[in-house]
């Protein structure tokens, strides 16, 4: 069956001051049909670049190269109108910060009827009404009156509600979800996840989640990807990762999440150093130089992201992969 | 923005000067659109036994007349009709004009801006004044013309801040929203890009009526303008100019009148400028 989402050997590269700063190189992933996948990275990572790219986004200010298709759409290919046709109706995208994303000047009903009226080619009265009914299957309270309130009216979390809504207005088959919660207060934020959730329960989408944040990540996602300076550096089923984590930086980066349950911490780990700055060339491992486990190997050849053989009992649902010359035990 | 409108209003109103500069405002409009029919006098009826008289409430000429006896009530009145009626085409012109342009030029950016940009700076390199009186010598004197002309100096800046807007505005998330939800370029700059820069903009058209009303009379005034016997208060002005010494009052009335619109119009653009001049909540 064809993914709904397929990147194959995807790099992106923006041009500053003559110098060529890569921001995605060699990506490659498959979004199956209904999965949920889960992108993990520290800011730079090129986490949102990969899927800017894969919207057809960045083409103007940055060199995108590979291949991407949605179902059988070539989307780094395809111009304006084709681009237009597929956004927001079959791929939509929810925006990291909902104070801004929505337009100040149009009310919530308008901008989440317009959808319908240019996609599916509805009457206003018809996309009105869907809008209406959307609003309820996102749970936003008085959903008729807030239809005519303006986005300065309503509270971050609720116009969060309105923008998940908004892309769900055409049944799209992929979501990307780049940071939904990062904006809002930890509780909307728990919220949010679980509308999302019951969602995709609902709707069946595709869905890519976006995230800083394992811990976002983690309650939602059948798959993790593991980003680190422009590659993916590990990828598996997302029980199996944060079991045992095989690349020493998600191990790090697991450390990080304070628990209520263990020992207290007199502080909270964080990860030493910096990551590589944008443009910056090295000729082995990205994460050789925070590595607690780096060799002397690490410095002068780059790991390959390659499949790990479930030796163990366990058998994984979803291939798991690492670029590491050392990775941590299963 | 319904909101915003209405926080603007009430800032408005709070705003003493600007209040005074509106009721000026209406109250000249107003003399000017049925003031004539108060008056006993055509704007241009002569009256030989009253050549050059000076205002008198008694005689039926209230603010004199001037040297070929006409009555300068009925005039002025005329004359202001006719400035204000350009001054409101031209910025009207302006203004669609300008709001075109410049959305188009900020939005699309890159070379297109720069291009659209260097076109406007060497238009205003002109120098405006012969360039009218080359139109005026081609063409002859016109009405029309002298709209296109001063219509044309008008947009030039329009253009300016709403490109300086919409490029403000194009970064912005939510026309990356719009793009990500299949808009197109013509749809994002009409729904998107030009009703968020639409304050500034009324703000800026305010200010923009009494300069096109003194570019218009300063041309009547060097005869380039409107043409005897209709008036403009720029003509009016020119023609008291010509008699300050023995008829002040001819000068005096026509000028009063402009003085008074002006300064109510700039103090009326200042309040409203000040009123809009809030941080997006």
């Amino acid at each position: 069956m064809v993914p709904a989402l397929r990147i194959e050997d995807l790099r992106v590269e923006f041009t500053q001051r003559g110098a060529r700063i890569p921001a995605v190189r060699d990506v490659s992933m498959d979004v199956a049909h209904g999965e949920c996948v889960g992108i993990v990275g520290e800011s730079g990572s090129g986490k949102t670049q990969v899927f800017m790219a894969a919207m057809g986004l960045n083409a103007g200010q940055a060199a995108v190269g590979g291949r991407v298709r949605f179902g059988v759409a070539d989307i780094l290919g395809a111009g304006p109108s084709e681009l237009n046709r597929v956004r927001g109706s079959k791929l939509t995208m929810i925006f990291q910060d909902p104070m801004t994303s929505l337009t100040p000047h149009l009310k919530i009903g308008v901008q989440l009827a317009e959808v319908l009226v240019c996609h599916a080619g509805k009457s206003w009265s018809e996309a009105r009404a869907a809008a209406r009914r959307m609003l309820e299957r996102v749970r936003v309270p008085e959903a008729a009156r807030r239809l005519t309130q303006y986005p300065h009216e309503l509270s971050g979390g609720l116009r969060q509600r309105v923008m998940i809504g908004m892309s769900l207005m055409c049944e799209p088959t992929l979501v990307i979800a780049d940071e939904p919660t990062t904006a809002l207060d930890v509780t909307v934020q728990a919220q949010i996840i679980d509308l999302l959730r019951s969602l995709r329960a609902e709707a069946g989408m595709a869905l890519v989640l976006i995230s800083h944040d394992l811990a976002v990540v983690a309650g939602l996602a059948d798959r993790i990807l593991v980003m680190y300076a422009g590659r993916i550096v590990e990828s598996g089923g997302a029980g199996a990762l944060f079991r045992h984590a095989l690349h020493p930086y998600t191990a790090e980066l697991l450390k990080c999440i304070p628990s209520i349950f263990g020992p207290q911490l007199a502080r909270l780990p964080t990860l030493t150093g910096q990551p590589p700055r944008p443009g910056e060339a090295f000729v082995g491992c990205a994460f050789a130089p925070r590595c607690p486990r780096a060799a002397p190997r690490c410095w002068t050849e780059r790991p390959l992201l390659q499949d790990v053989s479930a030796a163990g009992a366990e058998r994984h649902t979803a291939a798991r992969r690492v670029a590491c010359h050392f990775p941590l035990s299963t | 923005m319904r909101a915003l409108a209405g926080d603007a209003a009430r800032r408005l109103r709070s705003n003493p000067g600007a209040v005074c500069a509106l009721a000026a405002i209406l109250c000249m409009v107003a003399l000017a659109l049925i003031g004539p029919w108060f008056s006993p006098n055509g704007s241009d009826a002569l009256d030989w036994s009253h050549v050059a008289s000076s205002p008198a409430l008694q005689s039926a000429h209230w603010f004199g007349t001037d040297r070929l006896g006409r009555d300068l009530y009925a005039r002025t009145l005329e004359g202001a009709r006719v400035s204000m009626a350009i001054g409101l085409v031209a910025s009207a012109v302006s203004l669609v004009f300008g709001i075109g342009y410049g959305a188009i030029a900020g939005y699309v950016g890159g070379r297109t801006d720069q291009l659209m940009m260097r076109i406007i700076e060497i238009l205003s390199g002109l120098p405006l004044i012969f360039f009218v009186i080359f139109l005026t010598v081609i063409f002859g004197r016109s009405e029309y013309l002298l709209f296109l002309s001063v219509g044309a100096v008008g947009w030039l800046t329009m253009a300016r801040i709403v490109r300086g807007q919409a490029l403000s505005i194009r970064r912005r998330e939510f026309i990356e929203a719009a793009i990500a939800s299949g808009a197109g370029t013509a749809r994002i700059i009409a729904r998107h890009v030009i009703p968020n820069v639409i304050g500034p903009v009324i703000v800026y058209a305010t200010l923009t009526v009494p300069q096109i009303i003194m570019f218009e009379s300063f041309l009547s005034f060097l005869g380039l303008g409107i043409q005897e016997p209709h008036a403009s208060l720029g003509t009016l002005i020119a023609e008291g100019a010509g008699e300050m010494e023995a008829a002040p009052w001819i000068l005096l009335v026509p000028g009063g009148f402009l003085a008074l619109l002006l300064l109510s119009l700039n103090l009326f653009g200042d309040g409203l400028r000040d009123a809009f001049d809030v941080k997006e909540g």
